[in-house]
This record gives structure tokens, sequence and C-alpha cells, in this order.
């Protein structure tokens, strides 16, 4: 019987393993199902991880095998090459590897399985089905791990982060970078991203346009079409070009991996595709706990981390007894958000802060966040000088402030104020 | 007065320099930003992030390795296409020096991870 079953060892499942042995707990066990620890940061070779948790600017690796030197220190086990099967609301999880098929038995789980990335059928791009058409984290593993050239002349479908980094990293490598097309007025990818990695190699980047098909000769891609979009997303024909090319890099965004959360009963947040959770990381069945991409997408490997550790301590909690009262308090938001999290928020809290972590839909600018009861009363507000929906922003609530709340809080935003 | 977005941090502040007054930063949140904004306009530099070929590991082809202190911009190419023809073999230690000295630049490629066997 272990204590903790934590499933992935990306920066969500590594730092959820270390705090939970930091708290004492003995029976630990990580599964994962790549070769190696570290996930997703492994082939994250760049830099810019790191600054908030560890005060020093680090590669993905670098960040990546910080944590797992610390494991070498610990009792906690570990499972590489192993794929879960299955869990249950009993927190019974199967595994499977080279030596066979096993049911485990825990006292919690932490899901710390991550995201995978949105493919060509989720946006459903007419063309032909020619090689060449590559997710941007699925060349940049090529690339960086495998160690394949991916591709001469290159057009990258979305402005997300991997989307950016894929452009520069190709460029340095000697391809060459035709445009980078986003279908939103606005970039999805940090500020910092647009500028290190398309403005210092002169690469286009193309707003409110999208690629409308795709064509292949010999059975590779050989050229893309890009055409303006209007208000409404729909391409304007006669703004249509032709890119000649042969590979095209698809960055539209990231879905958490969720199948073995539903299949389990898990209540799944449509707007997250996450668990929705309460504000200690618990899922809606009780001693499963979620953290990092699995939940929510996040910008940042650091706040992964910290919500990692979060959820260590409240599984630490549960396997310690301290349940909580499924009394909870629901949290609402208006139209310019795109979501909210935590979902809920239990009554009865130890803890003096809540944190609620949102995105916004659109640009905003001198702004402020506002915390209301249900009678419309404002319990807390905060002012921002921007809000962008490529960047996740938090709110922190004092608990104490939540005492006469009796069903539900609502965060909104209010636009320029003075 | 140039305009400029700090690549210091994940946050992005828009800097505005002032070149005529000693390339005075305004906009930043921190000292990032003021060193990042004279140095931008005056001799950008890059942390260069890179991988080179890895032989005999069980698991891995590619090492990740990047430049010790950031490197004139300049030079990012120059040093990619030296990278191009360095291979390793392991193991080798976490920050273990890859390439000492860069093209003289007084700075090393150092590795990003460690890799046993």
């Amino acid at each position: 019987m272990y204590d903790l079953i934590v499933i992935g060892a990306g920066p969500a499942g590594l730092a959820a393993a270390l705090k939970a042995n930091q708290l004492g707990l003995k029976k630990i066990l990580i599964v994962e199902r790549d070769n190696q620890l570290g996930g997703i940061l492994n082939q994250c070779i760049h830099n810019g991880f790191g600054l908030h948790y560890f005060h020093q600017e680090l590669t993905g690796p670098e960040f990546a095998y910080r944590l797992i030197e610390k494991l070498k220190d610990t009792d906690i086990e570990t499972l590489t090459d192993t794929m879960v099967l299955d869990f249950d609301n009993n927190h019974n999880v199967t595994i499977i590897n080279s030596s066979g098929c096993k049911i485990l038995q825990t006292k919690a789980i932490i899901l710390a399985m991550g995201c995978r990335e949105r493919a060509r059928g989720a946006i459903a791009t007419a063309g032909t089905r020619n090689s060449g058409v590559f997710t941007a984290g699925t060349a940049q593993r090529y690339m960086n791990i495998d160690g394949y050239s991916v591709g001469k002349n290159v057009v990258i479908l979305g402005s997300g982060d991997i989307g950016l980094i894929m452009a520069r990293r190709m460029s340095l490598e000697g391809s060459k970078v035709l445009a980078c097309v986003e279908i939103n007025p606005y970039s999805a990818g940090l500020k910092r991203n647009i500028k290190q990695c398309l403005e210092d190699f002169n690469i286009p980047l193309y707003l409110s346009h999208t690629v409308t098909n795709i064509k292949g000769e010999n059975g590779r891609v050989s050229e893309v079409t890009i055409a303006q979009v209007d208000e409404k997303y729909n391409p304007i024909e006669s703004t249509s070009k032709t890119i000649k090319c042969d590979t095209l890099l698809l960055s539209i965004g990231l879905i958490p991996e969720n199948e073995l959360s539903k299949k389990a009963g898990i209540i799944i947040d449509k707007k997250t595709k996450g668990a929705i959770v309460y504000e200690n990381m618990e899922t809606s069945i009780s001693g499963i706990f979620a953290c990092g991409n699995v939940c929510h997408v996040h910008d940042l490997a650091d706040n992964v981390v910290y919500e990692a550790e979060l959820a260590a301590k409240s599984a630490v909690n549960y396997i310690n007894n301290l349940y909580l009262s499924n009394d909870s308090i629901e949290v609402e938001y208006d139209n310019n958000l795109s979501y909210v999290l935590p979902q809920h928020i239990h009554k009865q809290i130890t803890e003096k802060f809540v944190t609620l972590s949102f995105r916004v839909k659109k640009n905003f600018k001198n702004c402020k966040i506002e915390v209301k009861d249900e009678d419309g009363k404002v319990l807390t507000e905060s002012k921002r000088d921007y809000l962008i929906p490529s960047e996740m922003a938090k709110i922190v609530l004092l608990t104490s402030l939540l005492n006469d709340v009796k069903g539900k809080i609502h965060v909104s935003i209010v636009e320029e104020i003075a | 007065m140039k305009q400029l977005v700090c690549i210091g941090c994940p946050k992005g502040c828009n800097l505005t320099v002032d070149e005529e007054n000693d390339y005075a930063v305004s906009g930043n949140s921190c000292e990032v930003g003021a060193r990042y904004g004279k140095e931008e306009l005056t001799n950008p530099t890059r942390v260069i992030t890179t991988t080179v070929r890895l032989k005999n590991s069980s698991y891995l082809h590619q090492l990740p390795v990047k430049s010790s202190k950031p490197i004139s911009k300049s030079l990012m190419f120059q040093i990619m296409e030296y990278l191009k023809d360095v291979e390793v073999s392991v193991p080798i230690d976490m920050s273990e020096i890859i390439v000492e000295n860069i093209l003289d630049t007084s700075v090393d490629i150092v590795a990003c991870r460690e890799v046993k066997n």
C-alpha cells in the first residue's frame, strides 16, 4: 500500500512528490511513461525557467535536473517506461510496463499528467495529407531529443510560446522561418518571445491571419495559403496569398490530458479542460488531487511547481485525516474571463489565503479585478496596468473575507479606470 | 527615444530608452531591465541554447548545452556553425565545459544536464 502515487514526472509530478516527502509521507511512487524523468522540460532546451522558484535563469533540462537531484536524497520510488492504464475512486492504480500489469493501492493520488498539443484535426484546415505538418512540440522533440532536422522552409501557424521558441530554434539551425500566422489580433505568446524569437530573426508575424489551405507535392508539403480573417474569424478570400514551404508547424494550443481522469469519473471543467478543483487542488473524487498543466494550462513551470506543492500539502492533510467538509463556495466569473481556478472553495479552510488563477479573453489596460459576494459587495479588488490572454493572472483573497459568504463569489474585470 | 520589450523575464516590461541621455531606461521594474535597455542598443547579447551530438548514450542522442554567459548577438550563427560538428560522449556531468572559450569570446559552452550512461 502506497501513501501517495503521483502520475507523471514532469515539473508538477516531481515537485508534488518532493513536497509530500518533505512533509513526512513515507511510501511515495512516481509513475512516468517516458524513458526518463523531467517531462516536457527535457526538450525545452531554451532558458527562461526558474526565475521565480530558483531565483536564477535556467534552461528546461537544468530546471528538471534540480528537481531530479533532490529526489536522489529521498526514498521516493520512480517507475519510468510505465503507463498508468486506469485509476478509480477507491484509489486503485493499474500500471503496465515491460514486467507486466499490476494494480497498486494508495491512500491518495496526485494527477500530474500535463497536457498535449492540439493538432491539425482540431482546426480542420483544408488541404492534402502530406508529411511536413507537425505540432510545434513534436518538432521540438524530434530536434532536441532525437537529433533530426525537421524542415528547411517553415511556416508556423499560431503564436503560442512553443511555436515562437521553435521559430528561433529552427532559424538558428539554419532553416528559414517564413512567417508566423496568428488568427487572433494579438499574440498568444509572451512578449519577450515575440522579441527574442521572431524580431531577432526578422520573422514576420501576421496577426488576424490564418492558414486556409495546405498543398503537397510528392508526399511533402509544398505550399500553404494564408489569408486575413474578419472579426468573426472568417477568412477574407481577396487577401489570400501562398507561401512556398516544406514544413508547417502548429502552435495552436494545449489540452490537459484527462482521459484517465474522465474514466475514473472526475468532473472536468469545460473551459479549462482540466478537473474541477477546490482551493486545495482536490478534484471531485476525494483523495485525488490535480496540479500543473493537467489541471489548467500554465505559462511558467515555476507556477506549476507552486501549484504542485499545494496539491502535495493537501494530499498529506488528507492522508492525515484532516478532511474538509464538502460544504463549499462556488466561484463564478464574468464574460471577460475565460476561466477562474479553483472552481470551488471549501468553507472550512485553515489556510490564511486563497489564490484565484484566471485568464482574460482579450487585452485590458489600466483595469481592476473585483471579487464580490452574492449581494454585490466587493470583498477585494486589485488594480493592474494590463491583463492579456497569454498571461495567467492571479488574485489573492484573505480567507477571513469569505466568512460571511453564503453560496458564491463572483470575479469580474472593471475596464479603463483612471 | 527607443521602445523595447525587456526579455529579462516573462513579465516583458515595455522599456523606453533615451539614447541621448546615456541610454537611460524607464518603464523597467528592476535592474535587469535597466541593463538590458542599454545593452540592447549598444551591444545586444543573448544566451545561446542548442544541442550537440551525443555518442554512446543508452537513451539520448542530443546533449542540451548553453553559453555560460550572454554572447554578442552578432556571433549567434557563427557559434551555431562551430557547434554543428561537435560530438561528445557519456559520461557528461552537469555544467561540464563542452567547448572552452568559444571563438575567443571568453565564454564557454556548457552541458545543461547530466548523462551518466
